[in-house]
């Protein structure tokens, strides 16, 4: 089996043992690898270490390559290989320690807590019994890591949320939520990208665009940054806003070693 | 080469740009958008003698009015058979025609199927947006300006100069009644054995929940094992039969989200795809379960098949001649019916 230290990221709470996978089949265009089925920072490394060491190697016929949580999908061309070739070289990729990518990427995101720009802060506060103030300093304190870019363009969903946080998603989803929407769902956190219909509940927004046509680089986060977020004043909302609009990043990022 | 325009005088709310799609994006949450019906549209390009990825119109059910203005441009419709006319007078789909400078093309709404395909020669020159000119809605990416078309639009075309003979195909056949052939899986073990078997049994149709993100299907509800319909989100691939909490399947289509917090029971198979697309709400739908092995082996033969349009290509003969060239040629003939 896999080795496990080498594995754990270097702020990873827990060891990694003998990750271990299967393989499901989807279709005739991909196969998904399943490390397991929970939110566990050990799954997500193990999924980003072995999507490292196959676009590496770019078997045959693989078009692309989809990190989630707990597993990573393989979209492949069947005119050029077939799932079951690509599970034979996945297996042979997956042998001995996985790298560790070497390094990281640190993004300050600026995020505008409250009011109208986070309309369920008072609600969660409520509900966990704290003051708002609390909710924001604990939504900001920890250094989150985006594990999955998915479901709409930019959407990153990040692990790290505080536990005292969690909260299960509203009833009812909200048809439409704003671009930029900072939310929390169940134990996880999210940074949104584009207005869409959401369940989660909303603490702040950013001006940030992590997803922007036209802008260099189009899509700001990759999977396995860190997100820091940053509160910030309402008032620079609309300066921080059309400076985003004009192509400006607004987040600041930081390179550094893993 | 000089340019044309093709002036927009009417369309349909859901008349958008497709080419062969953009891969490359998925892991950034960005789905591949391209054709609905892949086949249809390398069909149109064949016809006006493009390559099978061209952007072209993709319309879906509602009509469409379109003039021709800075010179005269070739067309073609492929995919669900509209009615066409230039300037009150009829002409066919599955062939190529030209669109004199100033003319208009009128588009009517098919009698069968869903999504067709008007190809220009030289294609069409709206910028593309991360290598493809696929209009992805939701990401306001793609086609013009990122939305779908609306009457006023002008789109550069190119002018047709040459004076090569107009070519036809005999219509693609939709297999209408044939099964839409699924590899069970990726997550077919979190429902009950019984459920399974249910879901590749019992016939669906499909409801008025269908776009180019998904068909919802309306049929007998499918039901979830113990661990519930919630998963911890994976990617989802074209034709991913996801059954959320109401148990009735969504099948996802072109422009879908990456990733989805449903069990798949399922996944139409690439070569079927176009068939799913194709069918309307109300009509029916019933699955048939195919091996992997056997999923590939159809993709292979369904390529084929579209490689081979070129070499198919054949003079513009009239109705009744294409009709009895398709009876001899085994093919189906309710895609020729008027």
């Amino acid at each position: 089996m896999l080795g496990s230290a080498s594995l754990t990221p270097s702020n990873a709470s827990m060891p990694l043992t003998e990750p271990s996978f299967r393989v499901l089949a989807c279709g005739d265009t991909a196969l998904t690898v399943e490390f397991g089925e929970a939110i566990d920072p050990a799954l997500n490394a193990a999924v980003l270490a072995l999507e490292a060491r196959i676009l590496a190697a770019r078997p045959a016929g693989l078009v692309e390559t989809v990190p989630t949580y707990r597993s990573l999908t393989l979209h492949i061309d069947p005119l050029e290989t077939d799932p079951a070739a690509v599970e034979e070289a996945v297996r042979e990729l997956a042998r001995g320690a996985l790298p560790v990518p070497a390094r990281r990427r640190l993004w300050h995101v600026p995020v505008v807590y409250g009011g109208e720009h986070g309309i369920d802060l008072d609600r969660v506060a409520e509900h966990h019994g704290m003051p708002a103030r609390e909710v924001v300093e604990r939504h900001a304190a920890p250094e989150y890591r985006v594990v999955m870019l998915g479901f709409l363009p930019g959407y990153a969903y990040l692990a790290g949320l505080d536990p005292r946080l969690a909260l299960s998603r509203r009833p009812n989803p909200r048809p439409v939520t704003p671009a930029g929407t900072i939310s929390i769902g169940g134990a996880q956190a999210l940074v949104a990208s584009i207005a869409a219909p959401s369940g989660w509940h909303l603490l702040g927004r950013t001006p940030v665009r992590s997803f922007a046509p036209g802008r260099e680089p189009v899509f700001l986060f990759e999977p396995g940054d860190a997100i820091r977020f940053m509160p910030t004043d309402p008032a620079r909302w609309d300066a921080l806003d059309r400076a985003a609009a004009a192509g400006e990043w607004v987040a600041e990022r930081v390179e550094r070693d893993a | 080469m000089s340019r044309a325009h093709l002036l927009v005088l009417e369309c349909g709310p859901a008349t958008g740009l497709q080419d062969g799609g953009r891969p490359g994006y998925q892991r950034q949450g960005l789905s591949g958008s391209g054709p609905m019906d892949r086949l249809a549209l390398a069909a149109a390009n064949a016809l006006v003698g493009n390559a099978p990825g061209v952007a072209a119109l993709e319309l879906a059910l509602t009509g469409a009015r379109l003039r021709a203005a800075g010179g005269s441009v070739r067309l073609a419709l492929a995919g669900a058979p509209f009615g066409l006319s230039i300037d009150g007078e009829a002409v066919g789909d599955h062939r190529s025609f030209q669109v004199p400078d100033g003319a208009t093309l009128v588009l009517r709404p098919p009698r069968q199927g869903l999504f067709a395909y008007l190809a220009v020669a030289g294609g069409i020159h709206v910028p593309e947006s991360l290598g493809s000119r696929a209009l992805h809605l939701r990401a306001a990416l793609g086609g013009l300006e990122g939305r779908n078309l609306r009457a006023g639009d002008r789109l550069p075309v190119a002018t047709c100069t040459d004076a090569a003979p107009d070519r036809a195909l005999v219509p693609l056949p939709l297999d209408a009644d044939e099964p839409v052939r699924v590899v069970l899986g990726p997550q077919a073990d979190h429902f009950p054995d019984e459920a399974v078997a249910d879901f590749l049994a019992t016939p669906y149709t499909v409801s008025n929940r269908a776009d180019r993100m998904g068909y919802q299907l309306d049929g007998q509800t499918i039901r979830h094992g113990g661990r519930g319909f919630n998963i911890v989100s994976d990617a989802t691939v074209p034709g991913s039969v996801q059954v959320p909490g109401s148990g009735l399947p969504i099948i996802l289509m072109a422009d879908r989200q990456t990733t989805g917090g449903y069990p798949k029971i399922a996944t139409v198979i690439s070569a079927d795809l176009r068939r799913v697309a194709q069918r309307r709400p109300g009509e029916p739908l019933r699955f048939a379960p195919v091996s992997v092995d056997r999923a590939v082996a159809l993709a292979r033969e369904a390529a084929a098949l579209q490689a081979g349009l070129a070499g198919r290509l054949g003079p513009v003969t009239s109705r009744e001649e294409r009709l009895m060239e398709a009876n001899l040629a085994g093919d189906a003939v309710d895609a020729l019916a008027p």
